[in-house]
């Protein structure tokens, strides 16, 4: 879970990287890097940025806000009643913070159909999103996507990794 | 019914001396064959004449692409050059037990590019049974070796060959590196159309061969291009709220059946090419994912969990009654339709492994074609007679090639490391 904590510094290299991986790319108009440049000067702004503002609560390791990821069970979407108090932290924070908007990313582990699980990802970060609405987040918030097997956290073979696999990390706007 | 397995080296010697002269080794694919076909025909390839540099290229290449495909056993030419001009020995070739033999020759053509000519015959007829003359550019000569291959091939099979066909496969170079590569179908000739720090995955080729859609990950999330290859031009067919995945072109190249979180849960829409014009076509609150077109376009094959466990359904393009298609066992996913749309590859757990099969839509009967653990993403070759999936072999992604009838396998192994998302390319035009 720690390393949901990003830097700055590594995620303004993320953000950075991240974004156009070919400069042919028309599809999201010109390349960041080139929108601001004069004079020789080019301006690189990048999502990034903004987690250097986040408020200590979301990054203080003693803040239960700091633990941003909730594990599930083998072939199930349900959010585990361990899981209830971090889910409502998070809702209170974004009841409480209107301006801050929330990224959820559901995960599965690698066993079977890279689209399928896709799908699973997605009912993960959707049970997530679900609760978080109900508990008052504004729908528009919160956004929940799945990565599917792609991004396992552990890349090992086995049902100890597969567990930590099976998940959705809620990650705040300067994070993604 | 005995299954003789045979590994040829021999074909990938070839492939790997190619490799060196015509560009960096650097990730190349290496092809190799297990298995072959039951009754393979005896040819021979003789050296063909003219010029002797580009005559070699040409050579190996037919010889590689025939000897891979598991359909022919090659039949030992000699070393004597003959052209498409120099009258065959029918005995002699018949004593050496070939019953087809390939001629030919590589000259100038008239504009000072290169011209490939050839002759085939029927030994025991003492009769021709066709030729060609292919001009071309020398770099592209392996191009013209795979059009000769592929004439050879629907000569003697009665089916369209596959060699000048093209490949799309995901390689994952790193944890923060990932490629979308394009390759001749002998895993030559290897170009990159896409480097990204984040995942790729289903890449599917439309109808024409011009352009790949696919869900890039580049944007944190996933999102359905459509990439021009010869332009490098992307658009964004699909970037909703929530998740956007699984593109499939229809038949004739203006919609892609996509899905979308948007509205909640996975469901299954149309959209055309451009991204505009988008609609529904699954209604419920199950999971609907990998939508596959009929080769006639009159219906839609998906993945859903809408009975308790992922089975394969089809629903008409215009919506109406779903039909469950698949039965056998707790999870069959990924449909994809064969070229003439009698048959369906999919890939089924079976004892806890996941296995390509395959269906024939009449009889509903399932045939498994592996005895592996991890097949995916199973994509038809367009003359149907091969299916391409991605499978793994010691922790690595490989891709393998299997025939419809399970007997041949080729393995194609990449040295920089993980290949999978494999998508067999359509005809070359």
């Amino acid at each position: 879970m720690k390393h949901l904590v990003i830097p700055a510094a590594l995620a303004l290299m993320l953000a950075g990287c991240g974004s156009t991986p070919d400069s042919s790319d028309t599809a999201g108009g010109a390349p960041v890097e080139s929108r601001g440049g004069s004079g020789g000067v080019t301006t690189v702004t990048t999502g990034g940025v903004e987690s250097r503002g986040l408020p200590a609560a979301l990054t203080d390791p003693k803040s239960i806000l700091s633990k941003r990821s909730v594990y599930f069970d083998f072939d199930s979407y349900e959010v585990k009643a361990e899981y209830k108090d971090l889910v409502t932290a998070h809702a209170k924070f974004l009841t409480d913070n209107r301006q801050f908007k929330m990224l959820i990313q559901g995960n599965t582990d690698e066993r079977g159909s890279r689209e399928y699980n896709l799908a699973l990802g997605q009912k993960r970060a959707d049970a997530i999103r679900k609760m978080l609405a109900l508990l008052g987040a504004r729908e528009d918030q919160i956004e929940s996507v799945s990565l599917g097997e792609e991004k396992p956290k552990d890349e090992g073979h086995d049902e100890s990794a597969w567990a930590q696999n099976r998940r959705g990390d809620m990650l705040y706007s300067g994070e993604f | 019914m005995f299954s003789f397995v045979l590994k040829i080296r021999a074909g990938l010697v070839m492939c790997g001396v190619l490799a060196l002269l015509q560009a960096p080794a650097h990730g190349q694919l290496t092809i190799e064959i297990t298995g072959a076909g039951a009754n393979r025909i005896p040819v021979a390839i003789a050296d063909f004449g003219g010029e002797a540099g580009a005559a070699r290229v040409v050579t190996s290449v037919v010889r590689a692409d025939l000897e891979r495909s598991g359909l022919f056993k090659m039949i030992d030419p000699g070393s004597t050059a003959m052209t498409e001009a120099s009258p065959p020995l029918y005995d002699e070739w018949k004593s050496r037990g070939a019953d087809a033999l390939a001629a030919g020759s590589i000259g100038e053509s008239s504009d000072g590019r290169k011209e490939a000519r050839f002759r085939l015959y029927d030994v025991n007829r003492a009769s021709v049974l066709g030729g060609s003359a292919f001009v071309t550019s020398k770099p592209m000569l392996r191009a013209a070796g795979h059009r000769i291959a592929d004439v050879i091939y629907e000569k003697l099979t009665g089916q369209p060959g596959i060699f000048s066909t093209r490949v799309a496969y995901v390689v994952r170079a790193s944890a923060s590196r990932y490629e979308l590569h394009i390759a001749d179908a002998d895993g030559q000739n290897e170009q990159v159309a896409l480097i990204s720090k984040e995942p790729i995955i289903s890449p599917s080729w439309s109808p024409d061969g011009s352009r790949l859609a696919y869900v890039s990950f580049e944007n944190k999330k996933p999102v359905v291009y459509v990439h021009s290859l010869s332009s490098g031009k992307r658009v964004v067919v699909a970037n909703f709220k929530g998740s956007n995945s699984a593109p499939a072109w229809s038949p004739d190249g203006r919609k892609l059946a996509v899905v979308l979180s948007k509205d909640g849960g996975s469901q299954i829409f149309t959209v055309n090419a451009d991204g505009s014009g988008v609609q529904r076509l699954t209604a419920d609150s199950a999971i609907n994912t990998e939508p596959n077109f009929s080769p006639d376009g009159q219906y839609v094959y998906f993945t859903s969990d809408r009975g308790g466990s992922p089975q394969i359904y089809r629903v008409g393009v215009g919506g109406g009654e779903v039909q469950r298609m698949s039965f056998e066992g707790s999870y069959n996913v990924t449909p994809r339709l064969s070229p003439d749309g009698k048959s369906m590859a999919f890939i089924s757990r079976r004892d806890g492994s996941f296995r390509l099969s395959v269906m024939d839509l009449a009889s509903r009967q399932v045939q498994v074609l592996t005895d592996s653990h991890k097949d995916e993403s199973p994509s038809f070759s367009p003359n149907g007679r091969m299916i391409l999936i991605a499978t793994e072999q010691g922790g690595r992604g490989v891709l393998s090639a299997v025939s419809i009838d399970g007997r041949i396998k080729q393995r194609l192994t990449i040295s920089a490391g993980d290949v999978r998302e494999p998508a067999w390319g359509p005809f070359n035009k």
